[in-house]
Formats: structure tokens, C-alpha cells, sequence
């Protein structure tokens, strides 16, 4: 079947079957390999994108379902000169990653917390985030760095593509 | 200033958080173009006799170009037991034949134009096995009344000296026994396992894999398949953690080189997270019973530890982790009699291999177990009985009853720091006054100490090499047999070689993972990789400048005694004459400025620390939740504090986890019940605080950073800490011990159990 979206502000149009799911239309029709696949029962959110403003993991929705949407991934966040977006800086000055598998997922869902509570404390971070498991960190550091990101201002919490992100 | 010691951010960082890292199932490569996909069709049944495997529906499912079983790989021999202690029955078929032997067992494998074809026709495998009654805990496998491999005539793959005289403990005033879990946990990288392979037309294979070290992976590959390493390229791409369990091969790599060249076209094998949790390596898995005696003044005069490995259905590395767990049997701690000994034993369970400490965080939770047993029976807080016990400060090597030398270490004042960061006198009287008005939310207090071995030679040696060379245009290149999977080694590399030359971090490139251009090297694990890849690093660095010199002196026509280095212009000038000198990237652009090195440590080191750990526990439903970690950890100087802290953090997750939440489990029929991250209780954010650093560091001598290892300290000290935590915040309750993890079922019962009169131990 036919699929058009939005993906990082471009436009693209693919034959894909029925069951091809987001995650793998993503990274194997449009080659966009930053986001991670770690489970298959939505628990990881590694595969987390941002589709019509809405942080979703890729894992769980069919490409098909996303007809006509637009689509922001870690690639899409970075300004066109390679200026990083607000927590693309936090995680790398508050070191916020390690073997960088959960970051894609982890960097787009943290911008969904910000999206929905511009300035969270501790604990909101870590309930905003329950959904994004990482195994290097000991979410400390992510912590610090969405915390860190929120003091950017409103920026932290919204994608180039000029979306109104929520959770 | 020197740069060692400073918290540079990561130079892999902006890669990785704009096009993301390049895992195995990310790589885009022409060696690769038309690679099939692998599926590997897994027993369902953890025993049983394998009467047929029936592929003749698969192989007409769409897109399948190929569909083998045990019969179609005669040419392959059986993976050996590998250790000599092992009976050679205990050897592992590619596919099952005859038997199988767990649940994940390989019946069959499929090859297909696409992914999900794979999936589809793997379910189209028939596979018909007649059940045997399965064994799944260590006392089955210990009984022996099933046998996994009928010919080796024993469950027991390997034992590890001799029972405890009959009057080890005579003499003790108090002896106190205690017989506890250390429970089978998941490691759970990120990524999954993943290899690929392709065949060159110069009979040579290149295999792709996600793994802790490109040669030992490659040399375990080559030794399987029967084939001459020269024709093995092994690449290690970026890797999604590892944790210990991706340390060497695993037989599906190695069958991806075999697949590649019986199909004639590239192969590509992505396991997903239910295949992982049945198919990768699990850690941990040991039975303990501990016995520790002493007087009624808190001395303790003898301990002792008995081992029972589970081993899983073939052997791997878990096997040995009993040695590590004897080695460091006597811990922080000045006992005058320390006995240990162990086995490991076949079960129908997926094998058991290293994680996060791998045999010693075991060693450290029986211990500190014991101390707190011991501490209740005779009425003393455990911080005193600690006091009393801890080896006093030493800088010269302590060699422990139970064979370890330590280097260096200063047990007491981590302790004292801990407590004292902690607040613990204002900790125990909250406590009291919790208990004093029987609050429903519980306060508990959980102290650790710990002294682990880093760097060991676990038969692989104690050496690492390293490359440095400088180019032309200013840059340089470090090659390094270390392999990193999240420790920031390109960062910490790159800081170790700019020490030396000056040239900036931002210019250094440090590779690794490519069998071809670095034919030697240790990998990464045992926390080794500081004190002996990073000290390679520095050495070539040192050696780098001493060539650069002696070329200087000869283009200079000066003393190589009147140069001196110019960090700043990364540079060697003339002494006393301004403006003298030559950059090492001029000396580059003359001739190749490269060399080689290997370093060769000494002896292993043994970073120590001590935590604390504070939980609440609501009595009314077990529940358990950690309000704070408050760790002092010893890792000797410290290169990057940033990336030295990302470790402990790391650690302390896992051993929270341990501790609280995670544990693979089976059913009595060998069925697991946690294959699933739905069903894996995987520790996530909202169950751990942040936690309460406290720095200390005692340079070791062993090598010339002064380094210890860092990367499972962490683990090795909060398991413990939080364990013993949560049953101090129902010890007036009169709970003597839980097993971990200490859920809110199993914490809810123990109090049922004490309050009806009966030990729950």
C-alpha cells in the first residue's frame, strides 16, 4: 500500500506492506537509522518519535497509521547549520548517554516531558521518562540533562519542524 | 595545567545525538548489498528428545531462500566444553541433535529475502519433541536423577576445591548460617545481539558483530568453525552496551560465516528482545550458604562460603565465576580464617555468562550479608562490627586468606566518609522514631563495604597494545585493543595521548574493533581497560615524544637534552632560544611518526568503597523504595571525573535492581517466565533516586596513571548496601533475611511469617 508523511520536514511517498511498522519504515525504506528498536513489547521506547506533535514509539505504530503525518526523528532536530537542539546540548554537557542505543528514543521522549511541563522536577522527569529504559546511565545524568534543558527555555520542549509537541 | 583530571564532555557525543551511533543492524555497507536474514528457529521445550524437525512448509513460504537443521551442518564440529575442568561431553551441537537442552535451544535456521519473511517461516518449522523431565535449579542438577548429557554422567561441569573442615567454626562463641540466593538477572544491553558476514573473493570472511572485543571474538569464531584466523576480519561497529555479556562470540555470530558461505551470498542476523532474553548469556545464579563465627564483641574469627554455580544448559563462562567469588571471599575484612569453595552445575536454563562484576558483586553480597546476620544476632550495630573488623589501612600489597593481594586500600575511611555523608546517627534515630510510633513506611539502613579485583588475567593476559600516530595536518590516530561499548574510551583515550603531545582532544581519532588494522588487544571488561588500555595509550604517547625528540635534535642540530616539549604548540623547542623548535606535525610531514606499544600490567588492582543505603519499606505492603545511595568509591586517580561518575551511576542502577527488582525466573518445567521486557522488571527511572557521590581516590602503583577499575564498582557496592537496607527496615519485625530481589511479595511474607512466630529464613 501507498504511504506519504512528513519526515524531518521532508516529504516521502513509499510502497510499503500493510504490517510494516513505523521503526522499520523509518529505518529500512528511509534509511533514517538513529532510531533504535530494543524490545518488541513497547516497554524500551528506544524507537520513540515525535509524529504530529505526539512523542510515540515507532515500535507500536504502522507506518500506514502515520499516512500524512509529519514525523520528526533524531536526525530531524539538529538546526540546518549543525547548531544542536537544546537537549541534544544538555545530553552531551550533563553526559547523558552512554552506548547511545536508548538516547534517540530517550532525547525525543524528554523533549515530550518538556512539551507537556516546560519546567519538571526530578521526579516528574523520572515519571515523564518510565517509559524509556536505559541500561548505562542509571538515569542520573538524563535527569540532570532534561532538567538542564528546561532552563533553555521553550525551545527545549519543540521540534524544528515547528510543532506543538505534547505528550 | 594537565588535562587528566578535568571533565571533558565527549567527543563521540555529537555523532551519536544527531545521526545516532552505527550499531551492527545500522550498517550500510557494499560488502553487504542482498544479504539474506537470519531467523533462528528455538526449541520451546527446555528437555526433551528431538524426535523430528519438519522444514517442508518453511522452505515454500515466501522469500525463503533456505532453511537448514542438524543435518545440513555435519561439517561443523560440536562447540567443545572449552575449559579443561569441564567434561568433554558437555559440548554444544550448532542445532540440537537428539536433545534439547533449554528453552532458546537452536533446532533450525532460516534464511529469507527479507525480515519479516524470516519470522513467518520460522513459525512454519514443525518441531516434535518428546519432554524429559527438566531440571532447573541448582539442587535439581545437583541430585543428578536427570542428566543433561547422559555421556559426561554428571550434572556437575566443574567443582572448585574442597568442603570446610568439620571444625573450621570450633572455638566461635557465635556461629550464625545462612543459605541465600544470588539470583539469575538478565544483563539487558540496549542492543540485542547482531552479526553480519561476507565472504571476499580472497576466501576470506568479514564478520560484523556486536561484542567486547574483536580479536578474542574473532579467535573464538575461527576456533569453532575449524578455520585459519588469517580469514577472519572481525569488525566491531558501535555497540549498544554490553555489560559482560557480550564478551567474545556467541555460536550465532560464528554461524552467520557458516550461513554466508553455505548460502553464497551475505547473511545479516538481528535477534529481537524475546529471542535475547532466552538467547544471550544471563548472569549471576549462585546458591550461596555462608557460615561466619566469632565472639560476642563483634571479632570475627572465621568465615566461609560454599558455591553452587548454575551453570545453564552448555557451559560458558558463568561456570567460573565461583573461582572470583573464592578469590574475594574475605572482602574488606581482617578475618584470621577464610574458607571458600564452589561447583557448577548444569541446569535446562539459558547458560550463564559474566555481568557487571561477574562472581566477585557475589562474593561482596554474601558478605556483607553475613556481617549484618552476624551483627543481629549478637546485638551490634553493623556499622561497629565493620569497624571492628576492616583490614587497616595498608599501602603495601595484603595478601587475604583467600589468595587475593590487594594493592592498596583505606577501608575505614570509606566507611567513616560514607556514614558520615550519609548522616547515619541522625539515620538511626529517625529510624527509631519510625518504629517507636510503628509507622507504616518503614525506615532502613544498609551499609556496604567493598574491595573488588580489576584488571585480572582471567587467561587472556594482562596486556593491551596501542598505536599513536601523528599526522601531517596536525591530527593523530590512536589504535587501541580496548572496546568500548559506552565507556567514552575515544574521549579518555584522546585526553591520554593530548597530555603527552598537546595536540588538542578534538584532533585525536581513536579507533578500535577492526581485527585487520589492530590484530591484538584484551577488549573491554573486568574493568580493565584505564589500567591497561589507557596506560598503553600514555605509553605510546611517552615512547611518541622521545622518537619525536631524537628526530627533532637531528633536523635542529641540537642536544636532544636542549629540547623541551611544547604542550601548547604540540611541539618540541630549544631551550632558552624562543621561537626554536618544530611541531611533531612538521616532523610528520618528513616521515610516518608512529609508534607501537604494549603495556604490560604488573598485577591487577582492587578499587574498594563503602555505601549506604536508605530505603523506605510500607509494612503493609512489602513495598520497598530506595530514598538514597550514598557511595564513596576508590578507583585510584581518576582521568575524567564525568565519565568516571556515568560509571558508578551505571553500576548503581543495576545493583539497585539486582536488589529490589530483577530476576529471571522459570517455571518448574523449565519454562521461562520473564522472556519479555513486558515481563522483566528492567529498572527504570521512576524506582531509583538520584544517588549521593562521594569521591576519594587512592592511586594504586600498579601502573603509571595511578587507575583503578571503575566500571563494576558500583554494582559490586549497592547490591548489598540496598539488600541489606530493606531488611533492616523490618528487622523489628523480626525478619532475619530475604532473598533477593526483596519484592513487595517477598518482603510481605517474610514480615507475615516473623510475626506468626516463625523464622522466615
Amino acid at each position: 500500500m501507498k504511504v506519504s508523511m512528513t519526515v524531518n520536514g521532508q516529504q516521502h511517498t513509499d510502497d510499503v506492506e500493510p504490517r510494516l511498522l513505523l521503526a522499520h519504515y523509518l529505518r529500512d525504506v528511509l534509511g533514517l537509522k538513529a532510531t533504535n528498536i530494543g524490545c518488541d513489547t513497547t516497554s524500551c521506547g528506544a524507537c520513540t518519535v515525535i509524529v504530529d506533535g505526539l512523542s510515540v514509539k515507532s515500535c507500536t505504530v504502522l507506518a500506514a497509521q502515520a499516512d500524512g503525518s509529519q514525523v520528526t526523528t533524531l536526525e530531524g532536530l539538529a538546526g540546518p547549520d549543525g547548531e544542536l537542539h537544546p537537549m541534544q546540548k544538555a545530553f552531551r554537557e550533563e553526559h547523558g548517554l552512554q552506548c547511545g542505543f536508548c538516547t534517540p528514543g530517550m532525547v525525543m521522549a524528554a523533549i515530550g516531558v518538556l512539551a507537556d511541563n516546560p519546567d519538571p522536577s526530578d521526579r516528574e522527569v523520572r515519571e515523564g521518562l518510565e517509559g524509556n529504559l536505559c541500561r548505562c546511565t542509571g538515569y542520573h545524568n538524563i535527569v540532570r540533562a532534561v532538567r538542564s534543558a528546561a532552563q533553555a527555555g521553550p525551545a527545549a520542549g519543540q521540534v524544528p519542524q515547528d510543532q506543538e509537541v505534547a505528550r | 595545567m594537565s588535562i587528566l583530571g578535568t571533565r571533558v564532555v565527549r567527543t563521540e557525543d555529537p555523532l551519536f545525538l544527531t545521526r545516532g551511533a552505527t550499531y551492527t543492524d545500522d550498517l550500510v555497507d557494499d560488502r553487504l548489498t542482498g544479504a539474506l536474514h537470519v531467523t533462528f528457529v528455538r526449541s520451546q521445550v527446555a528437555h526433551g528428545r528431538l524426535l523430528s524437525v519438519d522444514t517442508s512448509a518453511a522452505r515454500e513460504a515466501p522469500g525463503v531462500v533456505a532453511v537448514y537443521t542438524a543435518e545440513d551442518c555435519a561439517d561443523l564440529a560440536p562447540i567443545p566444553a572449552g575449559l579443561p575442568m569441564v567434561p568433554p561431553a558437555m559440548q554444544r551441537p550448532w542445532l540440537a541433535q537428539g536433545k534439547v537442552r533449554f528453552v532458546g535451544d537452536i533446532v533450525a535456521v532460516v534464511l529469507t529475502e527479507e525480515r519479516y519473511q524470516g519470522e513467518d517461516a520460522a513459525e512454519l518449522v514443525s518441531v516434535d519433541i518428546d519432554p524429559l523431565p527438566a531440571v532447573v535449579t541448582t539442587a535439581d542438577a545437583a541430585a543428578g536423577e536427570v542428566l543433561l548429557f547422559e555421556d559426561a554422567g554428571t550434572n556437575v561441569m566443574a567443582t572448585f576445591g574442597e568442603p570446610a573442615p568439620a571444625d573450621f567454626f570450633s572455638g566461635c562463641e557465635v556461629v550464625v548460617e545462612q543459605r541465600m540466593v544470588n539470583q539469575r538477572v538478565a544483563p539487558v544491553p540496549l542492543e540485542t545481539r547482531a552479526a553480519a558476514a561476507a565472504w571476499g573473493d580472497d576466501g576470506r570472511v568479514t564478520i560484523w558483530c556486536t561484542n567486547q572485543g574483536a580479536q578474542q571474538a574473532k579467535g573464538e569464531i575461527a576456533g569453532w568453525l575449524g578455520m585459519d584466523p588469517a580469514r577472519v576480519h572481525l569488525i566491531t561497529p558501535d555497540v549498544g552496551g554490553g555489560f559482560g555479556a557480550k564478551i567474545g562470540a556467541d555460536p550465532e555470530y560464528a554461524f552467520t560465516a557458516w550461513l554466508a558461505q553455505r548460502a553464497g551470498r551475505p547473511v545479516r542476523w538481528t535477534e529481537n528482545r524475546s529471542e535475547n532474553l532466552v538467547g544471550m548469556l544471563h548472569g549471576r545464579g549462585q546458591d550461596q550458604t555462608v557460615r561466619i563465627g566469632g565472639r560476642r564483641d563483634g571479632t570475627i574469627e572465621a568465615y566461609s562460603i560454599a558455591v553452587d554455580q548454575d551453570g545453564g544448559a552448555y557451559p560458558r563462562v558463568g561456570i567460573i565465576l565461583p573461582t572470583l567469588t573464592m578469590l574475594m571471599a574475605a572482602a574488606t575484612y581482617a578475618f584470621p580464617k577464610v574458607h571458600a569453595h564452589g561447583r557448577a552445575l548444569a541446569t535446562n536454563t539459558t547458560s550463564i555468562g559474566a555481568y557487571r562484576g561477574a562472581g566477585r558483586p557475589e562474593a561482596t553480597a554474601a558478605v556483607e550479608r553475613a556481617i549484618d546476620l552476624f551483627a543481629a544476632e549478637i546485638g551490634m550495630d553493623p556499622a561497629e562490627v565493620r569497624r571492628k573488623n576492616l583490614v587497616p589501612s595498608f599501602s603495601e600489597p595484603h595478601t587475604t586468606p583467600s589468595g587475593a593481594t590487594y594493592d592498596s586500600g583505606e577501608y575505614t575511611a570509606a566507611l567513616e566518609k560514607a556514614l558520615e555523608a550519609a548522616g547515619y546517627d541522625e539515620l538511626r534515630a529517625e529510624q527509631a522514631r519510625r518504629r517507636e510510633r510503628g509507622e507504616a513506611r518503614q525506615l532502613g539502613i544498609g551499609l556496604s563495604t567493598y574491595v573488588e579485583i580489576t584488571g585480572a588475567d582471567t587467561g587472556l593476559g594482562s596486556a593491551e597494545s596501542a598505536e599513536l600516530e601523528v599526522h601531517a595536518d596536525g591530527t593523530a590516530t590512536v589504535l587501541t585493543g580496548t572496546s568500548p561499548h559506552g565507556q567514552g574510551h575515544a574521549t579518555a583515550w584522546a585526553m591520554l595521548a593530548s597530555d603527552q603531545t598537546g595536540i588538542p582532544v578534538e584532533k585525536i581519532t581513536v579507533l578500535h574493533g577492526d581485527t585487520d588494522r589492530i590484530p591484538r588487544g584484551g577488549g573491554t571488561m573486568g574493568s580493565r581497560s584505564l589500567q591497561q588500555g589507557g596506560a598503553a595509550v600514555h605509553q605510546a604517547a611517552v615512547e611518541l615524544v622521545a622518537l619525536a625528540k631524537q628526530r627533532a635534535a637531528e633536523r635542529l642540530e641540537v642536544d636532544a637534552a636542549d629540547l623541551e616539549l611544547d604542550l601548547a604548540g604540540a611541539g618540541l623547542a630549544v631551550r632558552g632560544t624562543p621561537g626554536a623548535g618544530v611541531t611533531l606535525a612538521e616532523l610528520a610531514a618528513d616521515e610516518p611518526l608512529l609508534v607501537q606499544t604494549r603495556f604490560e600490567a604488573a598485577a591487577p588492582t582492587f578499587p574498594f568503597g563503602a555505601h549506604v543505603a536508605v530505603v523506605e519499606v510500607d509494612v503493609e505492603s512489602g513495598k520497598a523504595e530506595l530514598q538514597r545511595l550514598v557511595a564513596v568509591d576508590d578507583a585510584g586517580t581518576i582521568v575524567n571525573p564525568l565519565l568516571a561518575e556515568g560509571q558508578r551511576h551505571g553500576g548503581y542502577a543495576q545493583g539497585v535492581a539486582q536488589a529490589l527488582l530483577e530476576e529471571v525466573l522459570y517455571d518448574a518445567d523449565g519454562n521461562p517466565q520473564t522472556s519479555t521486557l513486558a515481563d522483566y522488571p528492567f529498572v527504570s527511572a521512576t524506582e531509583l533516586p538520584s544517588f549521593e557521590l562521594v569521591d576519594m581516590a587512592t592511586p594504586t602503583p600498579i601502573n603509571p596513571l595511578g587507575a583503578k577499575g571503575i566500571g563494576e564498582a558500583g554494582t559490586i557496592g549497592s547490591t548489598p548496601a540496598v539488600h541489606n537496607a530493606v531488611i533492616d527496615a523490618v528487622a523489628h519485625l523480626g525478619v532475619r533475611h530475604i532473598d533477593m530481589p526483596t519484592t513487595p511479595m517477598k518482603v510481605w511474607r517474610a514480615i507475615q511469617q516473623a510475626q506468626q512466630g516463625g523464622s522466615n529464613a
